[in-house]
């Protein structure tokens, strides 16, 4: 089947199978490789993306129901040349080590962020109750979403 | 031009000329035994380090990136020694095609011969290329330093840098291990918290992963199995319905090892669905539960092997007897990416990309299950997850491989779903243990019986000879012959690993009973025996400490002599009178571990604070001290990381993780079935490194988890009172202890 949706600020167009899973097209058809396949459970987070805004795994929701949306993968965030504050704080705070969660975990806290520009440890925390870190990372992922929190904070502020 | 006379002459002596001469035919001939290790293996300089054009050094190692950061910590020993800036370094990933062969990434050994290796080697190079260099300005070579690749003399700089004077061959030559490496009063990128040099393309998720290859023509296949590999497949029906389904190109089938391929992935994940429902697995039930499964490990047919003994246990003056015991259950890697690999036969060439944690070993079982000569396959290693120890890479590089041989000419991508991976993964064996000890009147421990129980903790498939450990070698209609499990000897140990006590016992004894069939496949697992040991040996350090109403750090120091052991619990002490945690709610408790890695490697203290939940038994792990000593410390950075990832990973483990099982093996096949500590549930880590500059650098990778595990149970002890020797410390258990 035909569908269409704003990917990272464009349209896209592609023919898919109905019951293909949004994750295999953003990876595959797609080429992007920010999203991950964890469990294609929606236990890991691995696969997180934005939807109209909202973190949903990528991994269970079929691609025929993001028709017309906006979504937002880790490459519509930022880019080398132009990093988002999580993205800058996730390298300065070095807060992955094997660093397959954390396109999930950015996306989760870019969501997070949207609705809550200044939140509390445990705030973020209990944000990321769904994303699971095998490494152990997690300090200094919370760490890194607290500055770019505050680095978004200051930017915006006059 | 200088000549090589009047540079001996000029350098004044002819030892001076063998100490820095890496020229001289009797270096070249010298005992390869003089070399580190790895360097020994692999002499040829240009196999280690590269000079491409546009001012950038090729590191090539032979141990992989497993998000460990071993690729910066050995780029910065290569920037030390060749005076180059940490930006020109490129590291290359492991490649059967032209790597050093360094086996296998483990046992937190990499910096220990990696970078022994690139160490000794990258000195070699930078002074070759001085020469070369002293010979064009004519001057000579102890004139002249390097300031990021450029020759300067006297602080100026030369017209000459290291890419302007090599030719295509200066490096086509043996180490000779004769030039000295630098001083390390001089060190300024060693020692520095280097940033990652892989986490920025990560951030922006650029080409890191297998997953990210996308090869032209690639298939998708998934397998098709039960986590059993002994078990025997019969089909319900004719698997030509599942040829019809949309996109399959092959449904593959050897005896019981059945997988399918497809144009799409999610076309492979929905002709596995209707694969799975026509098929008929039998296989033997397992003789234990969760619940039986210690006493079964003392049961089985076992080999016994007194490891270490010292003094004769069992002497007079002892006055009370204490004999407690110890367990764990099977856990797994469980790693967040399930296993995938991508296979490509042309011809009767096969390559294979793995996340395995050696390629060079994994070629040679490929090659053997492939049916192909050694060198017609090529293994090159692509980043994964974390995978901490064996899992299921080789597993499903094997899987690949065998599809790919069915399916030639376009390369074959093959991803484990989530359940493959729990139920195909080689676990960490379920171990039990004994202590027997005697003390004497002064409340000290003078007789040590120490018994393990254990599966093997080492069946990697290694070689040609390895491959019947692939999980799909039994599969197959002619299975091929397992060989005898590992059992890695002492001083490193298996199941003993950390099983001989780093305490100064008057008299020890300690016995490893190895069960070479455990009925699930296991394998290593991060730090491999010495979690359960570690965890065993300090909570009985504890237990006594507490019944003699001892301080736990002065009980544990009175049974020391090895001053760096005292020195990481000294530092603990200080950070645990320093943490300002306040007082924490009631029942609340401290608790600490302390071990020295494989008895060989870094020291680590860990202090846990707990506080329990009596109703509903739940732990909650709020703070984590550690004071950690590994030596020279390359990137403390990055020794924080993994000892911060080590302590939560090990949380994880000792409070929740274990492999539930049932009547069929093991049945835990997600994360809901096999949970592990979440964002709101990990304690906050704060690691004090004790640099010890004068010492050999260690690795830091494994030394948390056992120390991590016996702080844990100490805590619950000293919040509850209630002792739990049984790991992990469930709900359940803390309720019913």
């Amino acid at each position: 089947m035909s569908i269409n949706f704003n990917l990272n600020g464009k349209v896209v167009e592609l023919d898919v199978p109905p019951d293909s899973a949004l994750l295999y097209v953003l990876r595959n058809d797609l080429q992007l490789n920010s999203p991950k396949f964890g469990c294609g459970l929606a236990q890991c987070g691995a696969c997180t993306v934005l939807v109209n805004g909202q973190a949903v795994r990528s991994c269970v929701l079929p691609a025929a129901s993001a028709a017309g949306k906006d979504v937002v993968t880790l490459e519509g965030l930022g880019s080398r040349d132009a990093p988002h504050p999580l993205q800058a704080a996730f390298i300065k705070l070095q807060a992955m080590q094997c660093g397959y969660c954390s396109n999930g975990i950015i996306m989760s806290a870019a969501a997070l962020l949207q609705e809550n520009p200044s939140p509390s440890e445990e705030q973020i925390r209990s944000a990321l109750i769904g994303n699971l870190c095998r490494c152990g990372a997690h300090g200094r992922i919370v760490q890194a979403i607290s500055e770019a929190a505050r680095q978004q904070q200051d930017k915006e502020r006059p | 031009m200088t000549t090589r006379r009047t540079f001996i002459k000029g350098a004044g002596s002819l030892v001076l000329y063998f100490n820095v001469m890496p020229f001289d035919a009797s270096a070249q001939q010298s005992s390869a035994a003089e070399l580190p290790q790895s360097l020994a293996a692999n002499r040829s300089l240009d196999t280690w380090l590269r000079l491409d054009a546009d001012g950038v050094v090729t590191l090539s190692p032979g141990k992989c990136e497993l998000g460990q950061g071993v690729q910066t910590a050995l780029a910065q020993i290569a920037a030390e020694e060749l005076d180059v800036d940490m930006g020109r370094i490129q590291v290359l990933t492991v490649d059967t095609g032209h790597s050093p062969d360094e086996a296998y990434t483990s046992g937190s050994r990499s910096i220990e011969h990696s970078g022994a290796a690139i160490r000794m080697a990258a000195a070699e190079v930078r002074a070759i290329l001085v020469e070369l260099a002293a010979d064009e300005l004519d001057t000579l070579p102890a004139k002249i330093a390097v300031r990021n690749g450029v020759f300067t003399i006297d602080g100026a700089m030369t017209p000459l840098d290291y890419w302007s004077v090599i030719a295509e061959k200066t490096l086509e030559r043996h180490a000779s291990g004769t030039v000295p490496v630098k001083d390390r009063d001089r060190y300024r990128v060693v020692g520095s918290s280097a940033e990652r040099i892989d986490i920025p393309a990560k951030a922006f998720a650029e080409n890191v992963y297998i997953h990210d290859m996308r090869l032209d023509g690639m298939l998708h296949a998934r397998v098709v199995r039960t986590g059993n590999c002994e078990a025997t497949l019969s089909l319900r029906a004719d698997i030509d319905t599942v040829m019809d389904s949309p996109g399959v190109v092959k449904v593959v089938r050897d005896g019981s090892f059945l997988a399918v391929v497809a144009e799409r992935e999610e076309q492979a994940v929905n002709a596995a669905r209707q694969l799975a429902a026509l098929c008929d697995w039998k296989h033997a039930t397992l003789p234990f539960d969760e619940s039986s499964v210690s006493e079964w490990l003392r049961e089985a047919p076992a080999e016994v092997k007194v490891v270490a003994e010292r003094g004769a246990v069992g002497s007079s003056g002892i006055a009370r007897n204490v004999g407690r015991s110890y367990s764990r259950a099977f856990q797994a890697h469980a790693s967040l990416s399930p296993s995938a690999a991508i296979a490509h036969r042309q011809g009767d060439r096969l390559t294979v990309w793995s996340h395995s944690q050696g390629v060079y070993p994994l070629r040679g079982a490929i090659a053997k299950i492939a049916g192909l000569d050694e060198q017609s396959v090529r293994c090159i290693h692509a980043q994964a997850s974390g995978c901490y120890g064996h899992n299921g890479a080789d597993d499903a590089a094997c899987d690949a491989a065998l599809i790919a041989m069915q399916v030639p000419g376009r390369p074959i991508r093959l991803q484990w779903s989530r359940a493959d991976e729990f139920l195909g993964e080689p676990y960490g064996s379920a171990m039990t243990t004994e202590i027997n000890a005697g003390i004497d009147d002064d409340g000290r421990i003078v007789d040590w019986n120490f018994d393990v129980w254990s599966g093997s903790h080492s069946t990697r498939p290694r070689g040609a000879n390895g491959a019947g450990r692939f999980f799909a070698a039994r599969q197959l209609a002619e299975p091929l012959a397992v060989p005898p499990v590992g059992n890695i000897p002492q001083p490193r140990g298996g199941g003993d690993r950390n099983a001989v006590p780093g305490y100064a016992f008057a008299n020890h004894r300690v016995t490893k009973h190895l069960v070479p069939d455990v009925r699930l496949r296991v394998s290593a697992m991060r730090a491999l025996g010495a979690f359960t040991n570690v965890f065993a040996i300090e909570s009985f350090m504890d237990e006594i400490a507490h019944e003699q109403a001892e301080d736990p750090i002065d009980f544990r120091i009175r049974h020391l002599d090895d001053q760096r052991a005292i020195g990481v619990l000294n530092t603990l002490r200080e950070q645990m009178s320093a943490s300002q945690t306040g007082s924490l709610e009631a029942p609340a408790g401290v608790g600490i571990g302390m071990a020295r890695y494989k008895n060989s490697g870094a020291y680590c203290a860990v202090a846990m604070h707990v506080v329990v939940n009596p109703d509903s038994g739940q732990i909650k792990l709020r703070h984590a001290l550690c004071a950690v000593d590994v030596g020279l410390v390359i990137n403390p950075d990055g020794v924080i990381n993994q000892i911060e990832g080590g302590i939560i990973q090990a949380s994880s483990w000792t409070v929740r993780e274990q492999i539930r099982l049932d009547r069929d093996g093991a049945a835990s096949k997600d994360w809901v079935s096999y949970p592990v500590l979440t964002f709101a549930e990990v304690p906050a880590v704060e690691v004090t490194l004790i640099d010890q500059p004068d010492e050999l650098p260690l690795g830091a990778g494994e030394a948390a988890q056992g120390p991590t595990a016996a702080a844990i149970a100490n805590a619950v002890a000293r919040a509850t009172g209630k002792r739990i020797r049984d790991l992990p410390l469930t709900p359940a258990r803390v309720r019913q202890a």
